[in-house]
This record gives structure tokens, sequence and C-alpha cells, in this order.
């Protein structure tokens, strides 16, 4: 299928459009409040929520025994805010460390979840299937109505998020000194965490209950490689969490069975491995080619200097030295003819006759240079 | 010691305690700090300077005791109560600049919502000047050294334009030049009338910078004008015994 043909199925194609579209709030919802989540090293926060919200799912169901989504989502969010402020009272009130404290909640609620899902199953009723989609997200079976009401609940929490941006500023870099400056952070604390349980509900139909933290961590984590400035990003976690949605959806659509959860997580992940590589900075690539470069400069460096120790013991400066000479100075044999036709290059060594060299003028003052800058380090 | 009123109390702390877990922290502890001072807090380690500090900004809940700045409950008199938390307290990798730091200390005047904006940016430009940090302003706070760290801190506090402010260890691993540039700001605010207490670690240094000081562990040792409570036996009381250091000054005083 063509990129043309793509593009007009996803104006055109109903199914298409409305996973596209769901997709993409989700992407952008969970990406942006998800910046603030791993801000603050509350990463773990994400599988929490998501993972306690299944029992939640399924409780909403028994009780209304119809799966409309703001049921669904209500349900939801009611038990991964009790699962999360449960984690917090642990914290406090024990001895139990935060991702102990964490994990035994997640799993508790997540393996009642499963219990509930499976007796769900069991029953003799028509109307059940189709909850276990919860657990690896199902887009394709997204409606006009279910996007309505994530697009809905998502535009809440960003708008909740924009209008309290100091609050959550200062939440996120020093709750302390918040406090003296007269803010209740306890209750900020509380309205953040509301607002990203709602994030992560939003996403689970699509994305599932167990690949969800991946939405809420890894577009901020990408966004972090390319900037310094908060807002900024936000905005390309929000971004990045769109794309990642987007291009997710429509792959995933192009192939059959392909599950929808799975295969956004992976287009993010992808974007995640590009920022850690390349992102200027703080990505891998440039810190390689950064210390590739220094390395070089140094052993370039190193034969200068070794270079001049010749050239002073001749009355003859420009007396000129076999390689080999040079490259017996040297504590590491290799690259020295390398460093010397570098040098060659930059005007700095000339080389006289078969294979001796000797330092032009230029490199006799920048050996100097390099010479007195060795000495102020030592 | 220049011209502090010592019926006018900056802070008035009574019977506080604080426990964790049933082992007292703290320990009925009485504290005056007279208006326009330089207060130091000295103590071992685990004495509880830190958590003296914090309990008197509200941020511990203690056990008992009351805490009043200028006669009133600290909650009424926030907006006069300026805070140097350790420099260590935050992630400095958080993505946002210095400036945005130093405006942090608008916010409370600011109020809910309301958005730091021009007024709010020269007044923390002129703070940053204070501590001749103006070159950095926008800077990303994790390319700060220590001392950059430290006097970021201080800009931010200074921005707050409080009566009283309360700094913990605002030298801890700064080098000699930036101890200098602080030290001088925190007699400026003396100067202008205002009340610092610092907790503070270099013993040598308290009789050269402070003119009160408070010894600490657990319980309050002693508290009062440096001269007079600033000798052997009170550190002794505080450290258990273990200090070797006695100041010149305090040599001659003992001649004398």
């Amino acid at each position: 299928m063509g990129l043309g043909e793509i593009l007009h199925n996803l104006v055109f194609d109903y199914t298409l459009r409305t996973v596209a579209l769901g997709s993409g709030v989700l992407g952008v919802v969970s990406g942006a409040l998800g910046a603030f989540a791993v801000l603050r090293r509350q990463s773990l926060l994400g599988d929490s929520v998501s993972h306690t919200a299944l029992p939640g799912i399924a409780i909403a169901f028994l009780l209304t025994g119809a799966k409309s989504p703001l049921v669904m989502i209500i349900g939801a969010a009611v038990a991964g805010w009790a699962g999360t402020l449960l984690v917090m009272g642990i914290i406090k009130t024990t001895r139990i460390k935060s991702d102990s404290a964490l994990g035994l909640v997640l799993s508790v609620f997540f393996g009642f979840g499963l219990v509930l899902l499976t007796f769900i199953q069991k029953m003799p009723n028509a109307r059940q299937s189709g909850l276990e989609t919860f657990l690896f997200g199902q887009a394709t079976a997204l409606m006009e109505r279910d996007v309505i009401v994530m697009a809905v609940l998502g535009a809440l929490a960003v708008i909740t998020m924009l209008i309290l941006w100091k609050e959550f500023k200062i939440l996120s870099f020093d709750p302390e000194y918040g406090v003296t400056q007269g803010f209740p952070m306890r209750t900020v604390e509380v309205i953040l965490t509301t607002v990203l349980v709602i994030a992560i509900v939003v996403g689970l139909q699509t994305v599932g209950v167990v690949l969800m933290s991946a939405m809420v961590v890894a577009p901020a984590a990408a966004a972090r490689q390319w900037t310094d400035r908060l807002g900024l990003m936000i905005f390309l976690a929000a971004l990045f969490g769109a794309i990642a949605g987007i291009s997710g959806a429509v792959i995933s659509s192009l192939t059959l069975r392909l599950p929808t959860g799975p295969t956004i997580v992976l287009c993010i992940s992808a974007i995640v491995l590009v920022s850690m590589m390349l992102a200027p900075n703080r990505g891998l690539f440039w810190n390689w080619i950064r210390r590739w470069y220094n390395r070089r400069l140094l052993t370039l460096n190193a034969v200068l200097a070794d270079m001049y120790e010749l050239a002073k013991v001749h009355d003859d400066p420009s007396h000129a030295h076999p390689a080999a000479t040079i490259e017996a100075m040297s504590y590491r044999t290799g690259g020295v003819r390398r460093s010397l036709d570098a040098l060659e290059e930059s005007g700095l060594v000339q080389r006289s006759r078969m294979d001796e060299w000797a330092l032009t003028p230029k490199g006799m003052a920048e050996a100097e240079k390099v010479i007195k800058s060795m000495e102020v380090k030592t | 010691m220049s011209g502090y009123d010592k019926n006018k109390k900056a802070v008035e702390v009574t019977d506080l305690t604080v426990a964790y877990r049933e082992k007292p922290v703290l320990w009925d502890i009485d504290l005056n700090v007279p208006s326009g001072i330089l207060m130091a807090i000295v103590g071992p380690n685990g004495a509880g300077k830190t958590t003296l500090l914090k309990s008197i900004l509200g941020l511990i809940k203690p056990a008992a005791g009351q805490v009043l700045i200028y006669g009133r409950p600290y909650e009424e008199q926030r907006h006069t109560v300026g805070y140097v938390p350790q420099r260590g307290s935050v992630d400095w990798d958080f993505p946002t600049s210095v400036l945005d730091v130093v405006m942090m200390g608008r916010y409370g005047a600011l109020g809910w919502i309301r958005r730091p904006g021009k007024k709010e940016r020269l007044v923390a430009m002129e703070a940053l000047r204070k501590v001749s940090m103006d070159n950095y302003a926008h800077r990303q706070i994790s390319q700060l050294s220590g001392g950059q760290q430290q006097r970021v801190f201080l800009a931010r506090a200074l921005v707050q334009d409080a009566s009283i402010y309360f700094m913990d260890e605002p030298f801890q691993g700064v080098d000699a030049k930036t101890e200098r540039a602080i030290i001088s700001l925190l007699k400026e605010l003396r100067s202008a009338g205002k009340t610092v207490v610092v907790v503070h670690h270099d013993l040598q240094t308290v009789p050269e910078y402070f003119d009160w000081v408070t010894l600490l562990n657990v319980r309050s040792i002693a508290s009062g004008p440096v001269d007079d409570v600033f000798n052997e036996d009170n550190l002794r009381l505080a450290y258990g015994g273990l200090v070797a250091f006695k100041s010149h000054e305090h040599r001659e005083q003992v001649k004398n």
C-alpha cells in the first residue's frame, strides 16, 4: 500500500480514522503527563496505575453489565487511583520501600483483575466478550463514541496541566520549597496524580494494561534527550506520543490481526532508540564522535610534543626524523603514521625524503603551545 | 553586632520536640533569635540541625512545641521567611534554566495559577546580579558547579524579599572565593536589618562569621552571643568530648 493510499484512508476510512485519532489522543495525553511522572522519578507509577485499573474495569462491567466506554474508564480510574493512594499510604506508614510497595499493590490488584476476567468469561452471558482486549489493547474495536470520551477526558487532563503549570513544576523540582512558598503540595500532588490516572486509563482500551506504562515513560525519556527546557520537553513528549500512536495504528491496520498496543509501543521504542543515539548533547552517537575526536587530538598533540623533543636535540630545528623514531617514543605505537599524515595536512609537519618528518615553523609554535598547556595541567 | 534589638524576637521556639518512630530527633528545644543578627546552628551529625530548620518552616510536623515568627504563627508570617535548602536536595538535571529557578522565589507572592512575568524576571535578574550570576541566567542548571548552584539558591531566597532567612549549609562544597562572597552577602542582609539563621558545620569560622550561635545535639546545649556561649565546655557538651578544636580568639579570651 502506498503512502498516498494510507493518507487517503486516514481521512476517509472510518475505522482507520477512528483508530488513528484515538491512538493519537492517547499518545498526546500520556506523553505530556507522563513527562511529569518521569521528572518526579515516578516512572513506575504508570505501571501501577494501569495494572491496578484492571479489576476496576471488571467490576464496572459486573455492576453495570454494559461495556460503555465511560463506565469502563470510570471503573479503571477509581481502581487505579485507589491503588496509587494505597501505594502512597504504604510508603508513608510502613517501612516498606516504594519499589516493593508498588510491586506488591500492582501484582495483588492485577491478579485479582485476572481472576475477575476469567470469572466473567465463564458467565452465561453473550455480552462479556471483548473485555480481555484490555490486557493488550485492541484499537480496531475503538468507536467514535470511545474516541470522543477519550478526547474530552484527555483535554481535561492537558488543560489542568497547563493551568497548574507553575505548581506542577515546583512540585517536580523542589516540593519542600513549594511548601515554604505557601502551596499545599500534598494537594498539588493529589491533583497531578489524578490527572495522570486519567491520562493512563484513557489509553487502556487501545494499548492495554500490560504495555500502557511504556506510553507514560518512553515519550518523556525520548523528549528529554532533545531539550533542556521543561515546556519544550513536554511538547515533544506529546508530539512523540502522537506520532507513535498514529503510526502504530496505521501499521497494525495494514496487517491482519496485528495488535495495536504492542505496535504502538514498538513505534515509541524506535523513537526512544533514535533519540538516545542521535540527540545533540545527550545522544550516544555524538558522545562517541566527541570522544573519538578528543582521543585523536590527544594523539596528535602527543606526536607534536615528541617531535618537539627530537627537534630540540638538534641545532637545526628542521632536521628530519624517520617515522620509526617517532613511533618508538610513543607508548602506543599505533596511529603515529596516521597522525603524521593528519598533521601534514594541517601544515604542522613536513615530509622530507622517504619517510622522514620534521616540524614546520607553524608546527613548532603549535608544539610549544601544547607543551605549555601540558605543564599547566601537571 | 550592629545594633540588634534584643527585645524584638524574630524567631521564638518553645518546647519543640520532633520524633521519628519514637526516637527523639529534637528534644524540648527552646530557641530565641533576636531580630537583626547572624546566627549559626552547629552540632554533630544527626544533631537535628536540618530537622530544626524544617520544623520551624512547617516542613516537618513536630510532636510538640510552638514556633512564633515575629510573635505570630509561621503560617501567618510565611511571606517574611526565606529558605535556602541544602544544595543536594534537588535534582540538578531538571530541565530548567537558572532564571526559572530564581523566579520560583516569587511563586508564593504570585499565588495560584498566575505565571511569573516581566516584573518577576527583573527582580530575579537583580538577585542574580547580587550573587554575580547574571551571566548565567539562561544556562541550564545542570551546567553549574557546586558553588554556582549554591548562589542560585541564594538568589532564589533573595527574591522572596524576606525579613528572616533560614539557610541549610550554604557553605557546603563551595570554594573559598564563593564562601567569602556568600558571607559578605549575609552581612549585607544583616546591615539591611534582616535576620539570618544558618546551619553551619565549620566550627573554625563561627566566631569570624556569626554574632550568635546555637549549639545543638538533640537538645539545645547553649544559645546566645558567640562571645558568651561558644566555649570549650559547651562544645564538649555538644560534641561529646571529641572536639580538638579551640579557636585562637578563645584561647586568648580564656587567658584574659
